[in-house]
């Protein structure tokens, strides 16, 4: 049985780490907001650019450039797998990575092969016990504090020139969509070849009944617009995953928070039943002591 | 007073301006346009440079953008910007380090597509700064 003292001690430090947890909890819950402004404010660009793609797919004759259609072959496979930094975000990490492994284990008893881009630090860190020699790269933006365009674009660029050298043949990021606080889904987004059949359905009739002039040919916007469209993909996911970061780790350490609160309640009884018995055991002594006399 | 219509400047990060103007001037690849109401549908890639947006009230705005695309169709004129900001607020010495990086680019070029393609980068680039000075 722990003494007073023992119990009195755990009492104070599942107090102090519950301080901390709710701490951690306000900072993701502030976080959280600016994660998910940020996220809405990068909406308008990425509906746009569905629209002008869809549009000008329609006006180019004969095929795309090669990100667009892809090589024609899916041998070949690159996961961008999008993680946190940091950890303490209850299943966040191990979730998106778990639906990569999936696709992985399904795609590799196809025959395929399977390559991953590692991006962020836990990323790196959960895979690369069993997939190393499968990890072409890594990427982390530990020092980046507000995700922005820059980033989107230098990952971008790697992915691209990847893509030129042949490396691989299709394209799929993982990272988790934002619902809600509580709820976080682990998404797979093919980003090369493009996936256009959602942008086209939702710009209706109007639009194309008028006629577009283009400068250059559409051919010549085209080529630049779909790397462009794919930085634009990767940063609506890197946008979400942030978001959806903040918001496991703000109900994780809710969790926390309240597990810690419950541990204390049970704590708190055993050290006052503890202080009874010590109390009823002296009184017997004395009253005995006085007894005796 | 000229007609207006719905201009929207839209970078990655956020929308930067949606509202009724009268026209807007746009560095397109191909040459500077102006677009004012009713204009036929385009689209266009456009290279760094200064738009120049002249709003309902005939107040004049200008601003740099690096790059991006502009489509013009009957609703009006949307802005796909790549880094735009009001072009008294613009970095010139981050602008002049991306000519720098621009010239490496084109000394460490390789291929010959390669170099023309930088080239025509730091070309654009050292356009735009010329616009950017000379206002």
């Amino acid at each position: 049985m722990a003494s007073l003292k023992d119990l009195r001690n755990r009492i104070a430090s599942v107090k102090s780490t519950q301080k901390i947890t709710k701490a951690m909890q306000m900072v993701a819950a502030a976080k959280l907001r600016r994660a998910e402004e940020a996220a809405a404010a990068a909406r308008p660009y990425a509906d746009r650019m569905a629209s002008v793609l869809a549009n000008i797919a329609g006006a180019v004759e004969g095929d795309g450039p090669p990100l667009m259609v892809g090589t024609g072959k899916d041998d070949v496979h690159l996961f961008v797998v999008f993680t946190a930094e940091r950890g303490l975000c209850g299943g966040f990490n191990a979730s998106i990575v778990k639906l990569a492994r999936q696709r992985q284990r399904q795609l590799e008893a196809e025959g395929k092969t399977v390559k991953f881009l590692a991006v962020g630090k836990k990323a790196w860190d959960l895979m690369r016990r069993d997939l190393a020699s499968k990890i072409a790269e890594r990427v982390d933006f530990r020092d980046v504090k507000q995700i922005g365009f820059d980033e989107a674009d230098r990952l971008g660029e790697k992915i691209i020139e990847l893509f030129d050298k042949g490396e691989f043949d299709v394209c799929t990021i993982f990272y988790s969509a934002f619902q809600n606080v509580i709820t976080q889904v682990p998404t797979a987004q093919q980003i090369i070849p493009a996936d256009l059949s959602e942008g086209t359905k939702d710009d209706g009739d109007e639009a194309s009944s008028a006629v577009y002039e283009y400068e250059p040919e559409p051919g010549a916007i085209l080529d630049a617009l779909i790397p462009r469209n794919i930085k634009v993909q990767i940063l609506h996911a890197m946008l979400e995953n942030a978001a959806s970061e903040q918001g496991a780790r703000m109900s994780a350490m809710d969790n926390a928070t309240r597990n810690a609160g419950d541990m204390i309640d049970r704590l708190s009884i055993s050290y006052n039943r503890q202080r009874q018995a010590q109390i009823t055991t002296e009184l017997v002594e004395i009253i005995s002591g006085a007894e005796a006399l | 007073m000229a007609d207006s219509f719905q201009f929207e400047l839209v970078s990655p990060e956020k929308l930067l301006m949606s509202e009724a103007v009268t026209a807007v001037s746009v560095p397109g690849s191909e040459g500077f346009f102006t677009v004012m109401a009713k204009h036929a549908p385009v689209m266009t890639t456009v290279k760094p440079g200064i738009v120049l947006v002249t709003t309902e009230s005939g107040e004049e705005q200008r601003i740099f953008v690096q790059g991006g695309f502009a489509d013009v169709n009957e609703i009006g004129l949307t802005l796909l910007a790549e880094h735009a900001s009001p072009a008294d607020e613009v970095d010139l010495q981050a602008l002049d380090q991306s000519i720098r990086d621009a010239e490496e680019d084109v000394a460490d070029a390789t291929s010959p597509e390669a170099k023309a393609h930088a080239q025509h980068k730091l070309d654009q680039l050292k356009e735009a700064r010329e616009g950017l000075s000379a206002a």
